[in-house]
C-alpha cells in the first residue's frame, strides 16, 4: 500500500513537470502564425456553430447559407466547426482561438451561448471582428457586433396563421430548451393566436430546461411532443427547437395535420421533403441575411458594430410561404404585419 | 495482493527491485493500453472508411498535445475530469453506483455560485466557504438517495438518476430572474447568477500556453486523501470490507446502513467539487450554458482507472486529451470532432472485456506457477526419500 502512495507522489510531481513543460514548450499555434500572416491578403471568414452545425434544417443551415453566400459572392475563404451538447466554456474558447490563429477574420459565432467565450477571445485579439448572432452584453468589447433578431414578430404572424387555419381552434407550440430566446417564440405565436380569436387553446411544450441544451438537437424528443399535443387536440404545431423540429414535423405529417417551420423555409430543406405537403409555412429568421450583410460589411471596410436588430419591417423575419398554403389568409396576415410595422401592436417578448 | 505462497523474508528487508513486481504491473497495464490501441485501430478505421486519412487526424491530436497550450488546457479538463471520476470511484468502492454526480455537481455549483455573488469575505475565508457550500449541497442532495436506499430498499442507481432530472427542474426553477439571477442580465437571451467576488477566485498559475488552474493542486490532493482514507483508517477498511460483501461485513460489526449513508454522502461531497474550477477560475457566474456530462465522463472515467486515485489520475489525462485535441480536428483539418466519443465510447467497452482477459490470463500464470511450485517440491521430496 506504501507503494500507491509513492505511485501518487510520483503522479503529482509528475503532473507538476507537465505543468512546468507547458511553461516553457512551444504553442500549438507557433508555426500557424506565420501562414496566417501570410494569407491575410485573402479573406477569411470563420464561423462557429451551436450544437447542432450545419445540416440542422434550421437555425445553424441558415447561417450556413449566408456564409456559402459569402463564399460565392465576395470570394471568402471559408471554415467552420460546430459546438456539441456539454461543452465547456474553455471548449468554446479554443475553437474561436483556433479560428483567430488560423487567420480567419470575421469570425461569426452562431448563437447565444457564445457570448462569454466570443467576449473573452475578442477583448485578446482587439484586430480580429466578431459577430454573435442572437445575444448582446453590456460588456461585449468594441471589435464586437451583435446581430440579433425579432423573433417574437414572426412568430405572432405564424399565431396569426395558425390560428385561422385551426379547425379544433387548437394549436400547438413546441419550444427546444425553455430559455429567454425560446421564451420570445412562444410569446409572439401566443399573443399573435389569441388576436385571431381569444378562445384559441395554445398547448406549450418545452423539450428540455438549461442547462440541458439538447432540446435542440433531439428529433426524438420532438416527435414525442408533437404527438402528445396532437394527441390533445392541437391540429397546426409550430416548432422552435432547431433539429429536433423535423421530429415533430414528422409527427404532425403523419397525422396529416399542420405543422410550422422555424429559422429556415423548412418545406424546401430537403431533408424535410416528404413533408412539405404538411408544411403550412415557416417563420422565417434571415440569419443568411444578417450574415451576409454583416460579411459583406466588413469586406467594404465599413463593419457593422454594436447591436444590429432585424425585424419585421426589415425583413429580418417574415413568414415562408412555399406551397402556398396561406395564400388564402394573405390579406390576415399583411394586415396584421402592417399593424406591427406601423408600432400599432406591440408583440410581447416574454410569455 | 494476497500471494499465494508465504513470502521468503519479512517485506521491509525486500529490496525494492523486489517489491516491485514487474510482471504485476505489466499485468495491470496491459488492460487499459490494449483498450486504447483497439479504439485507435476502430477509430482510424471509421476515419479511412470516410475516405481521411487517419494518421493526419492523430497527428492533429498529437502535435496539439504536445504543444504547451494544449497540455494546459489538456490538464484543466483532466482537473474537473479527476474530480468527477474520484465521487465515482468512492462509491464504486462500496459497491454504490452514485448515477448522480450530473445533478449534484450542477446544484452545488449554482449553490456556490450564489453564495459567491452575496457574501464577500477575504479570500482565505471566502475560498473555504464556497468549498464546503459546494460539498454540503452535493452531500446532501446524495443522501437522499442514501436515506432512499437504508430506509426503503431503494436502488441507489434509480433514486440517482431520478434525483438528476429533479435537480436540473430545480435549478430551471431557482434560476429566474429575481431568485438566483439579477432581474436585469448582463447579456440577452441567457440568464446567470451574479458574478461571484474577486476574493472567491482561486489561485491560478500563468504559463506560456496559458492559464493553468491552482484548482489541480486540490485534485491531487483529493486523490492523496481518497488512497489514505481507503487503505490506511478503520472506515476505508469497512467500506471496502462492505464493498466485498455486505452480510460478511456486518458480521464482523460494521454498521452497514451508516456505512452506506457515509459513503454516499462523500461521493456526494466530492461531486460538489466538480463545478468549482470553471466557476472559480474561468467563469464567474453559474449560468445556462454551464457544461454538463461531467457526471457521466468521471464514471467513464473512474472505470477505465479501476477506482484507484492513480489509474484515475491517467484516465483522466487521456480523456482530457482526447477532448481537448479533439476539439482541433473541424478547424485544423476537414476532420469530423464526432469520432472523439467513438474513441471514448471504444475505450471504456474494450477496456472492461480487457480487464477480464488480462484477468483470466494471470489466474491462469499464477496456477502454473503454483503448479510447477508444488511439482518442484514434490520432486525434492522424492529425491530426499530416495537419498534416504
Amino acid at each position: 500500500m506504501r507503494r500507491s502512495l509513492k505511485l501518487a507522489a510520483a503522479v503529482l510531481s509528475g503532473s507538476l513537470g507537465i505543468a512546468s513543460l507547458a511553461a516553457c514548450g512551444a504553442k500549438s499555434t507557433d508555426n500557424n502564425s506565420t501562414s496566417a500572416g501570410a494569407g491575410s491578403s485573402t479573406f477569411k471568414v470563420g464561423m462557429a456553430y451551436d450544437i447542432g452545425g450545419r445540416g440542422d434544417q434550421s437555425f445553424n443551415d441558415s447561417a450556413a447559407r449566408g456564409l456559402d453566400q459569402a463564399k460565392n459572392e465576395l470570394g471568402a475563404t471559408i471554415n467552420e466547426a460546430e459546438a456539441k451538447s456539454g461543452e465547456s466554456e474553455g471548449d468554446k474558447e479554443q475553437r474561436l482561438k483556433s479560428l483567430v490563429t488560423s487567420g480567419f477574420n470575421p469570425i461569426i459565432a452562431v448563437g447565444f451561448v457564445y457570448q462569454d467565450a466570443v467576449n473573452k477571445v475578442a477583448k485578446d485579439n482587439p484586430n480580429v471582428k466578431f459577430a454573435i448572432i442572437d445575444s448582446s452584453s453590456a460588456d461585449q468589447p468594441e471589435n464586437v457586433t451583435s446581430l440579433t433578431f425579432s423573433e417574437e414578430q414572426g412568430s405572432y404572424l405564424a399565431g396569426v396563421a395558425a390560428a385561422n387555419k385551426s379547425k379544433a381552434k387548437h394549436v400547438g407550440f413546441i419550444g427546444g430548451v425553455q430559455s429567454e430566446l425560446i421564451k420570445k417564440f412562444e410569446a409572439g405565436y401566443t399573443a399573435g393566436a389569441k388576436s385571431v380569436d381569444p378562445n384559441v387553446q395554445v398547448e406549450v411544450t418545452y423539450l428540455t430546461t438549461p442547462p440541458d441544451f439538447t432540446g435542440f438537437a433531439d428529433p426524438g424528443k420532438g416527435k414525442q411532443a408533437a404527438q402528445g399535443q396532437l394527441d390533445k387536440g392541437a391540429d397546426v404545431i409550430y416548432s422552435a427547437a432547431g433539429s429536433s423540429g423535423s421530429g415533430a414535423i414528422e409527427a404532425v405529417a403523419a397525422a396529416g395535420k399542420w405543422a410550422i417551420g422555424v429559422d429556415s423555409d423548412q418545406a424546401k430543406q430537403p431533408a424535410l421533403d416528404k413533408y412539405k405537403d404538411h408544411i403550412l409555412t415557416s417563420m422565417v429568421k434571415n440569419v443568411d441575411t444578417a450574415v451576409f450583410t454583416y460579411v459583406k460589411s466588413v469586406k467594404d471596410g465599413s463593419a457593422l458594430t454594436g447591436v444590429k436588430n432585424f425585424d419585421l419591417k426589415e425583413g429580418g423575419v417574415s413568414l415562408a410561404t412555399t406551397g402556398g398554403y396561406i395564400d388564402d389568409i394573405k390579406a390576415k396576415l399583411d394586415a396584421a404585419t402592417q399593424q406591427i410595422t406601423s408600432g400599432a401592436t406591440k408583440v410581447p417578448t416574454a410569455p | 495482493m494476497t500471494s499465494p505462497n508465504p513470502p521468503a523474508a519479512p517485506a521491509a528487508k525486500r529490496s525494492l527491485r523486489e517489491r516491485i513486481d514487474l510482471e504485476r504491473i505489466g499485468l495491470a497495464l496491459a488492460a487499459p493500453v490494449l483498450a486504447v490501441l483497439l479504439s485507435l485501430l476502430i477509430a482510424g478505421g471509421l476515419l479511412a472508411a470516410s475516405g481521411r486519412d487517419p494518421f493526419d487526424a492523430f497527428s492533429i491530436m498529437w502535435n496539439y498535445g504536445t504543444a504547451s497550450d494544449g497540455q494546459v488546457a489538456v490538464l484543466n479538463k483532466a482537473t474537473v475530469y479527476y474530480l468527477a471520476a474520484a465521487a465515482a470511484a468512492f462509491g464504486f468502492r462500496m459497491n454504490l453506483f452514485n448515477i448522480g454526480i450530473e445533478g449534484q455537481y450542477k446544484l452545488a455549483m449554482m449553490f456556490a455560485a450564489f453564495v459567491g455573488g452575496q457574501v464577500d469575505l477575504p479570500a482565505f475565508l471566502q475560498i473555504p466557504l464556497l468549498l464546503i457550500v459546494a460539498m454540503c449541497v452535493g452531500g446532501l442532495w446524495a443522501s437522499i438517495a442514501g436515506l432512499l436506499k437504508v430506509y426503503r430498499g431503494v436502488s441507489e442507481v434509480i433514486s440517482t438518476i431520478m434525483l438528476n432530472a429533479i435537480a436540473t427542474a430545480v435549478i430551471g426553477v431557482l434560476l429566474v430572474p429575481g431568485i438566483f439571477a439579477p432581474r436585469t442580465s448582463g447579456t440577452t437571451n441567457s440568464i446567470q447568477t451574479e458574478k461571484i467576488s474577486d476574493s472567491s477566485h482561486f489561485f491560478a498559475i500563468e504559463t506560456q500556453g496559458g492559464t493553468l488552474w491552482g484548482f489541480v493542486v486540490i485534485a491531487v490532493l483529493v486523490g492523496v486523501v481518497f488512497q489514505f482514507t481507503l487503505n490506511r483508517t478503520r472506515f476505508g477498511f469497512d467500506l471496502r470490507a462492505t464493498g466485498r460483501s455486505e452480510s460478511a461485513a456486518s458480521a464482523s460489526g460494521v454498521n452497514v446502513k451508516r456505512m452506506v449513508i457515509t459513503s454516499i454522502v462523500v461521493s456526494g461531497a466530492l461531486a460538489g467539487l466538480v463545478g468549482l474550477p470553471e466557476l472559480m477560475q474561468n467563469t464567474p457566474y453559474f449560468g445556462q450554458n454551464v457544461q454538463t456530462g461531467l457526471g457521466f465522463i468521471g464514471i467513464s472515467v473512474a472505470l477505465l482507472g479501476r477506482n484507484t486515485p492513480v489509474g484515475i489520475a491517467f484516465s483522466a489525462l487521456l480523456f482530457a486529451f482526447l477532448d481537448a485535441s479533439g476539439a482541433q480536428l473541424p478547424t485544423r483539418g476537414d476532420y469530423p470532432s464526432e469520432i472523439i466519443p467513438v474513441i471514448q465510447g471504444t475505450i471504456v467497452i474494450c477496456v472492461v472485456v480487457a480487464y477480464e482477459l488480462v484477468r483470466r490470463y494471470g489466474l491462469k500464470r499464477q496456477q502454473q506457477k503454483v503448479g510447477a511450485e508444488l511439482a518442484a517440491q514434490a520432486a525434492a521430496a522424492a529425491q530426499k526419500e530416495v537419498a534416504a
